[in-house]
């Protein structure tokens, strides 16, 4: 099967500084693909150079097996874009906009309109200054879901919506991945990743640094295991992978690389176990761990930073 | 501050009233903030308008005996009072005040109205009124402080011009610079009533301007009628009242009262309404729209968008015409003793028989205008993508080509359209010669298009760079409506398109200008789209 998004060495800049630093994305047809980063990382910037709205100054990009800056106006015809921030003509009612947004993609059908319509509660007689934000957001969203498209793109689509129209989104995406359309999906709401998406791409600062579904990524990071033993455990801290160790009598909290939790479980069985829990890692620490990754090496550079300036020596190397 | 507030402590039943008018000062600083570009430039290019009006005139009128003709013939003839007004004295002072007084009134209002608006209706569209009211900011805080600083302005023009024409006599000086400002200041309070009538800042700038328009109307139509201002029309008119106020020629102080009158009572109406609304709200309600939409490709989103804006400009140039033809049948009572002033109507448009040049400056000065109409249309691309509306109608099917053409379509085809309901209106309130007359209103074509092409340039190239085509019409306007009466030298005259123009009617038709200015444009559209083409879309 081909892929429905490939981009390799992306690179863009504005003036001075590099929104894209050689990003690389691989989207497969037919997946829903989660795409993650803090504010800033270029997110937006790569969805833009895909919707060929940005010229990308380096790398490659294919959509749909075509050039999306050459191709844009054809492929466009099969893409449907969903922006995290929607702004409609004020005089043009929320209908007028989701029946012109069908017609300059593929095209839109009337029934799954009207049940979308329907479905979001979504009032199409308001003209576009007096919705709301999220009101704004079904609009762009039923003009998504009732085109006939083959990817969809959303950058952020369910900021102001409420936890039911939530519902309502996440249903409508999974019946877009039921008929076999492909969804790149840009959100901050890593339950709703988590709960949609096939696999994930988390970037920083204009790079990929985690790709793959969310049970590869799992497997990268830590388990939170807590355990009531009959006795005091032994050789816990010498076991590889085990971090944040914390016994106090009987009682052991303590987080293992997933890859070395069997190691872990032997040990606490010959101590005898009375409860165990064991955590897998959520979305949210594997965002977080590269998150704090940024903010380490920020911290540590600026104690370096104050150690030169107290010390004069500057020679001094700073232990990881 | 602090003072202020420790004094108002112990009365502080008064509270009621000043906590509707909390945080103004830091709302005017941040007014006068965004606006420190935009004001000091309307300011200064106004008043430079109108100090450097004696000096020139006195280079064409030397003698007293010559300001006393020209005001005498200037008097007498009826279409010229209609686009002057009457002249009261024959000092350079008096001369100066009949030449620009109206107009610079005129534009007073103008930015008077843009600066209310701007601050007003303007902020509560775009939704950033909201978080700023939920600051410690009054009710009638953001109203107070945009005309505060339409009143800042207006001062500094009031003091520009009293200062610059004080050598023509101080209280002249300072009754002319009182008026400009007065109107401006009228029309300042009547946008912020009308600000709270409408929920778009757009209409609430286009009624505004209508409004104004009409004052100077009826005040043309007063004067057209009776040689001293005392017609009721010109009274019923701030504009009128300026010229009532007879600068230079034993003031009438006595009228500034009319405008501290209308001030004020426009003023508490936008009070009384600002005090009682929903912010973000209007008194006029929105009706709901159709459910299902047959809009179907940009360019039918392109004319949806426009369609009003050329209806209103059509409207204008259809009745300006008619008013300026009606005005052209009294321009042939011109006595053409006046070597000088025949030369000034000449050089601004004509070159044989008065009529043919007055009916060529008319066609000129629509012509200008209609540049102000194609720079506004084109920069609606600008609009829409700096607005991020843009972004998700290319993410269609639509190519940006395309989608360009469409707005352009509006703007280059709503020129010829505006341009031959302004010569229709000429030819019927003049009531003869449509043929001619319709040829000289087409012929400002290729200029009004390169003006327009060069925006679609300066879009294409870059879209922070776009705004900058309102100078550049805004120059051609300036060089074309008041450069002859200035004497200034022909290569700045020249840089107008408009200065290459054949004088149609009245003299022989010349292709070669016409044609060259339409392949200029041609290009400089071409190289535009080509260069929009290839560079990155605004992003939010």
């Amino acid at each position: 099967m081909t892929k429905a998004i490939t981009v390799s060495g992306l690179h863009k800049s504005f003036g001075g500084t590099h929104a894209l630093d050689g990003l690389d994305l691989d989207v497969e047809t037919g997946e829903v693909h989660g795409f993650l980063g803090p504010n800033g990382a270029g997110k937006s910037t790569t969805i833009r150079v895909l919707l060929g709205l940005l010229r990308a100054d380096s790398g490659t990009a294919r959509l749909l097996g075509q050039d999306p800056w050459a191709d844009a106006v054809e492929l466009h015809r099969r893409i449907a874009y969903v922006p995290g921030d929607v702004t409609l003509w004020r005089n043009l009612s929320g209908g007028e906009v989701i029946d012109l947004y069908g017609r300059l993609r593929g095209g839109l059908d009337p029934a799954r309109r009207a049940d979308l319509v329907r479905r979001f509660e979504l009032d199409p007689t308001k003209k576009g200054r007096t919705y709301s934000k999220g009101n704004r957001q079904k609009v762009a969203l039923v003009a998504a879901f009732a085109s006939d498209v083959d990817l969809l793109i959303l950058d952020e689509p369910t900021s102001g919506l409420d936890p039911l129209m939530e519902e309502v989104f996440q249903t409508c995406v999974e019946e877009e991945r039921d008929r076999g359309r492909t969804i790149l999906l840009s959100s901050h709401i890593l339950s709703e990743v988590e709960e949609l998406c096939d696999r994930v791409s988390i970037i920083r600062k204009g790079v990929t640094v985690e790709t793959g579904s969310l049970a590869d990524l799992r497997h990268l990071t830590r388990t939170s295991v807590t355990a009531e033993l009959a006795g005091p455990p032994g050789g816990l801290a010498a076991l590889p992978g085990v971090h944040h160790l914390d016994v106090q009598g009987a009682r052991v909290r303590l987080q293992v690389e997933s890859d070395k939790l069997n190691a872990v479980l032997r040990s606490l069985t010959e101590s005898g176990v009375r409860s165990l829990t064991s955590t897998p890692p959520t979305l949210e620490e594997l965002f977080l761990r590269h998150y704090q990754e940024d903010i380490q090496a920020q911290e540590q550079a600026q104690e370096q930073e104050q150690e030169q300036t107290e010390t004069g020596t500057g020679t001094k190397a700073v232990p990881r | 501050m602090t003072a202020m507030t420790s004094a108002a402590g112990p009365t502080a039943v008064r509270g009621s009233g000043s906590r509707h008018l909390a945080g103004t000062w830091p709302l005017l600083r941040l007014a006068l903030r965004r606006d420190r570009v935009v004001i000091p430039v309307w300011v200064g290019v106004v008043a430079l308008m109108v100090v450097s009006l004696p000096s020139s005139l006195k280079s064409v009128y030397s003698t007293a005996a010559e300001r006393a003709d020209v005001a005498h013939q200037m008097l007498t003839n009826s279409s010229l009072r209609a686009l002057y007004g009457p002249v009261f004295g024959d000092s350079l002072g008096a001369l100066a005040a009949w030449r620009i007084g109206a107009y610079a009134g005129v534009f007073a209002g103008i930015m008077s109205l843009v600066v209310v608006v701007r601050h007003t209706r303007d902020e509560e569209e775009s939704g950033r009124q909201e978080m700023v009211s939920a600051g410690m900011v009054g009710r009638r805080a953001p109203l107070t402080a945009a005309l505060l600083a339409a009143l800042i302005a207006n001062a500094a023009l009031a003091l520009l011009i009293t200062a610059g024409l004080a050598g023509q006599g101080s209280s002249g000086a300072l009754a002319l610079g009182l008026g400009v400002a007065g109107v401006g200041m009228v029309f300042a309070t009547t946008a912020a009533v009308v600000a709270q009538l409408t929920e778009s800042a757009r209409l609430a700038k286009g009624l505004t301007g209508g409004l104004l328009g009409a004052a100077f109307a009826l005040r043309a139509a007063g004067d057209s009628a009776v040689s001293d201002g005392s017609s009721v029309l010109t009274w019923l008119s701030p504009v009128g009242w300026l010229e009532n106020l007879r600068a230079f020629a034993h003031e009438r102080w006595w009228v500034l009262l009319l405008f501290a009158a209308a001030v004020t009572i426009q003023g508490a109406i936008a009070y009384e309404l600002a005090g009682r609304r929903d912010v973000g709200m209007s008194f006029l309600p929105t009706r709901p729209g159709p459910a299902a939409g047959r809009l179907g490709t940009a360019g039918a989103l392109a004319w949806r968008l426009q369609r009003g804006g050329v209806l209103g400009w059509s409207l204008g140039f259809l009745a300006a015409g008619a008013a300026f033809g009606g005005v052209t049948k009294g321009a042939t009572d011109l006595v053409g003793d006046n070597e000088r002033t025949r030369e000034i109507i000449e050089r601004m448009g004509g070159q044989s028989g008065i009529t043919d040049a007055f009916l060529a400056t008319m066609a000129g000065m629509l012509g200008m205008v209609a540049a102000l109409y194609v720079v506004q249309s084109v920069l609606r691309l600008h609009g829409e993508e700096t607005s991020q509306r843009a972004e998700p109608v290319l993410a269609g099917a639509v190519g940006r080509l395309r989608w360009a053409a469409g707005h352009l379509l509006i703007a280059f085809g709503g020129a010829v359209l505006i341009m031959l309901l302004g010569g229709l209106g000429l030819t019927a309130g003049y009531g003869q010669s449509p043929g001619p007359i319709l040829g000289a209103c087409l012929v400002q074509l290729p200029a009004i298009w390169t003006i327009g092409a060069l925006a679609v340039l300066l879009y294409g190239v870059s879209a922070q760079a776009a705004p900058a085509a309102w100078a550049v019409a805004g120059t051609a306007l300036l060089l074309g409506w008041i450069g002859p009466a200035l004497d200034l030298p022909a290569p700045l005259l020249n840089l107008s398109p408009f200065a290459h123009l054949p004088h149609l009617p009245g003299s022989e038709m010349t292709w070669p200008p016409v044609l060259i200015l339409t392949a200029i444009a041609t290009t400089l559209i071409t190289t535009g789209l080509t260069a929009f083409n290839h560079r990155d879309l605004t992003t939010g």
